[in-house]
């Protein structure tokens, strides 16, 4: 098993960053009524462990008890029956799913899921906990209708069946969803934060960590406890015992976004742009997100340029980023943006330079 | 269905009003429906508005305060985007619906309602109803214009098409006012014995921008995880409100005219997990009242505010628009041209 999973915190009395906001959750669920939840918070925060936590908060362990299943839905679309197909994570009390998976389908997973839940809650000896959970990963990435169509069904089923929405940025999840939730903000842990959690995984693989070591890690790890563990994994694998001179690897696709962001600032030109977009391809096809490769683009576009020039550069960023979500070809506007960008230093060279 | 245990009810719920009369702060369609309650004449009614200002509250409490509990089930049908399914399924719905006749000699006051001999379809969030199925209503509402009675509830009237729209009676729902915003939380406070001071009330209601559905679940939350006495501290931090600081240590670094701390900050924005939505709104409010930035580079602002606001609304990234809203910020404070020098 990966650290990230070996030591992701089971309850909310063990949770090692947030917890604060794990013993709020502890005294939400008390009464067994919780409202529906939406957490939202940066890539590796620790939101679903928070999740997870929290449900077996309310149904003890039996809710870890999950099984994994491919699921189709037949949904009848006016003139055709449609197959979708998901994998869902399920115990006898709650699901989760991914209902951006389904493409521009998701409305009729969030439809059908939720009557299905409501049919078939689970019935407890005692007659109490009569709702289920329904976890729904990244709902910023449902469509607008899907989200549409979950208004009313919150309040229709609330009593049937609990929502948690797990988010990156609630920008992007509608106001009347957000109405209907709680808000739960889980931030990017603190390097001191992450530090602790890497110098607490070292003790318990009884290693010897250098001074300074896990600080070096949680530096280049941009706030993410996932990607710090992961790196102090390969760390491990790649050399023990670990020194405190040994380099942190970057990861690949970082490394090569470093490399294009050389070859536009070492020469500007149609034949410059035509490799470029051989290195851009490359990256989309190991599926880096092309919002991703942007961002990456211009952090390391921002670390060379003067001052006069960045704040060109970041509008045109977030242009063509905004460009590109309208879209359909990614590749266009990351491409689009590069010549833009090319264009933009060359006259600057010339105005500077002659 | 098994009856559930009352504490198991979100407040929300627990504190919809029954009746039309109960509904605050809407006092045209409350006017207009008391009236339909003593004549039971009813038109086609479209309520629009945003999130938590009674919409589908009030259609609910018509229809039970028209028929009753007994006739509910069979002379109203309430389908939402979540039921339906393409418009062939709602068709047939309604159709099926709207086919069974109301009994004859049925339009007498049964029970003490005063049940008219129509039925009513509620749609709510008609606004996600593609164009050809609300075309396709059009024809389905006047061939059985004689028995029933539509009501479409949405958030957003632009997507109800012209014709749909122009045979409704329309209503918009306001968002509520901070006066009776607290005036209902107090009511719901005093029912559920929670302490509010005054501080904590008018922080609640204006923290809630006039939807009072949020205002109750802030305030349950609250309530659940802070005990009785609830501080105008406990909310904000429900609430998911930006701190004030933070905002000011943006705009501070904005006036500093270095790129980079602006981009440090913003940075650390997004790591927080501030919804940048959020922060763009509580920007523009500092910006509209500070007293030491010209109207001009308000305007310069404010203009950037819109557009990335928009952009967001598109689904934009946001990182790259609180990032250009703060470049953007930082060359109209410290007064550098409007134009990129370089621009090919
Ligand atoms: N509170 C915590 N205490 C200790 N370790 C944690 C905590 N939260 C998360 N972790 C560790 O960080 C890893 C990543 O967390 P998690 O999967 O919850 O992030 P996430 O917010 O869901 O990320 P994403 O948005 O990318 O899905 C976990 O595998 C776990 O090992
Ligand atoms: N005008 C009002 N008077 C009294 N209570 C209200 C009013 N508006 C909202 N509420 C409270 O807020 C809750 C949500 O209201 P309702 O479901 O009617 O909102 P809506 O307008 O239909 O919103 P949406 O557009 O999100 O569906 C109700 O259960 C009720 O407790
Ligand atoms: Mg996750
Ligand atoms: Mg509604």
């Amino acid at each position: 098993m990966l650290w990230v999973d070996k030591y992701r915190p089971k309850t909310l009395d063990h949770v090692m960053v947030h917890q604060d906001i794990a013993q709020n959750l502890k005294k939400l669920v008390t009464e067994q009524d919780c409202p529906h939840l939406l957490f939202y918070g940066p890539p590796g925060s620790g939101k679903k462990t928070l999740i997870m936590a929290l449900i077996r908060q309310m149904f003890g362990p039996s809710a870890e008890k999950v099984k994994v299943e491919n699921k189709t839905w037949k949904v009848d679309a006016g003139s055709r029956t449609l197959d979708i197909e998901l994998t869902t994570l399920s115990s006898t009390n709650h699901v989760e799913l991914s209902p951006s998976d389904a493409g521009f389908q998701d409305r009729y997973v969030v439809q059908e899921i939720i009557k299905e839940i409501a049919k078939n809650r689970p019935i407890d000896t005692k007659g109490k906990r009569g709702f289920k959970v329904l976890v729904l990963n990244e709902v910023d990435k449902l469509s607008r209708e899907a989200q549409h169509s979950l208004r009313r069904t919150m309040e229709k089923y609330s009593a049937y069946c609990r929502l948690i929405l797990c988010c990156n940025s609630s920008s992007k999840v509608t106001e009347a969803i957000r109405s209907r939730c709680l808000n739960v903000r889980i931030n990017a842990p603190t390097d001191e934060e992450i530090v602790k959690v890497l110098e607490f995984i070292g003790n318990k693989e009884g290693l010897q960590l250098p001074s300074g070591f896990a600080a070096r890690i949680a530096d280049k790890s941009n706030r993410s406890l996932r990607r710090a563990i992961l790196s102090f994994e390969t760390c491990r694998v790649q050399q023990y015992p670990l020194t405190s001179k040994q380099v942190i690897p970057p990861m690949d696709w970082e490394e090569y976004i470093a490399e294009i962001a050389s070859d536009v600032m070492k020469e500007q030109s149609p034949k410059r742009l035509f490799q470029v977009r051989g290195k851009l391809y490359e990256l989309l096809i190991n599926c880096i997100p092309p919002e991703i490769i942007l961002k990456r683009l211009l952090y390391e576009l921002l670390k060379k340029l003067d001052a006069e020039l960045k704040h060109e550069v970041c509008h045109w960023a977030a242009y063509y980023e905004h460009r590109m979500c309208l879209g359909q070809k990614a590749i266009f506007h990351i491409e689009a943006f590069v010549a833009k960008f090319m264009s933009i230093y060359k006259s600057f060279l010339i105005a500077t330079f002659g | 269905m098994a009856p559930l245990l009352q504490s198991s009810q979100p407040w929300v719920e627990k504190y919809r009003p029954k009746q039309v009369k109960d509904v605050a702060h809407q006092d045209e369609v409350v006017r207009v429906l008391t009236n339909t309650l003593e004549t039971t004449n009813c038109p086609h009614m479209l309520f629009y508005g945003p999130p938590g200002t009674g919409k589908t509250t009030t259609a609910l409490a018509i229809a039970h305060q028209l028929f009753g509990p007994e006739l509910y089930k069979s002379r109203v049908l309430e389908l939402n985007a979540s039921d339906d399914r393409g418009i062939n399924v709602v068709r047939t719905k309604i159709k099926d619906f709207a086919a069974v006749a109301v009994a004859v000699g049925s339009s007498h006051r049964q029970g003490g309602y005063p049940c008219p001999p129509y039925k009513i379809i509620i749609l709510d969030e008609a606004d996600s109803m593609t164009e050809d199925a609300q075309n396709a209503l059009r024809r389905t509402m006047e061939t059985y214009s004689k028995v029933t009675r539509f009501f479409f509830i949405c958030n957003y009237i632009s997507r109800i098409i012209e014709p749909l729209a122009s045979r409704c009676a329309k209503f918009r729902f306001k968002p509520l006012s901070e006066d009776i915003m607290s005036s209902r939380i107090l009511h719901i406070s005093k029912e559920e014995g929670l302490n509010l001071d005054a501080e904590a009330l008018s922080a609640l209601s204006s923290i809630s921008q006039g939807d009072l559905r949020r205002a109750i679940t802030y305030l349950q939350s609250a309530a659940r995880l802070f005990g009785s006495s609830i501080s105008c501290k406990d909310l904000i931090s429900v609430s998911g409100v930006i701190p004030q600081e933070v905002v000011e240590k943006l705009l501070i670094a904005c006036k500093s005219g270095n790129f980079d701390l602006a981009n440090k900050e913003v940075n650390n924005i997004v790591a927080e997990g501030y919804p940048v939505s959020q922060m763009l709104s509580q920007i523009l409010e500092v910006i509209v009242e500070a007293d030491d930035i010209s109207d001009e580079q308000k305007a310069r602002i404010c203009k950037k505010l819109a557009e990335a606001d928009k952009c967001l609304v598109d689904g934009a990234d946001e990182y790259l628009q609180l990032l250009d809203v703060a470049s953007n910020t930082m060359r109209a404070l410290c007064n550098m041209p409007q134009e990129f020098p370089y621009e090919g």
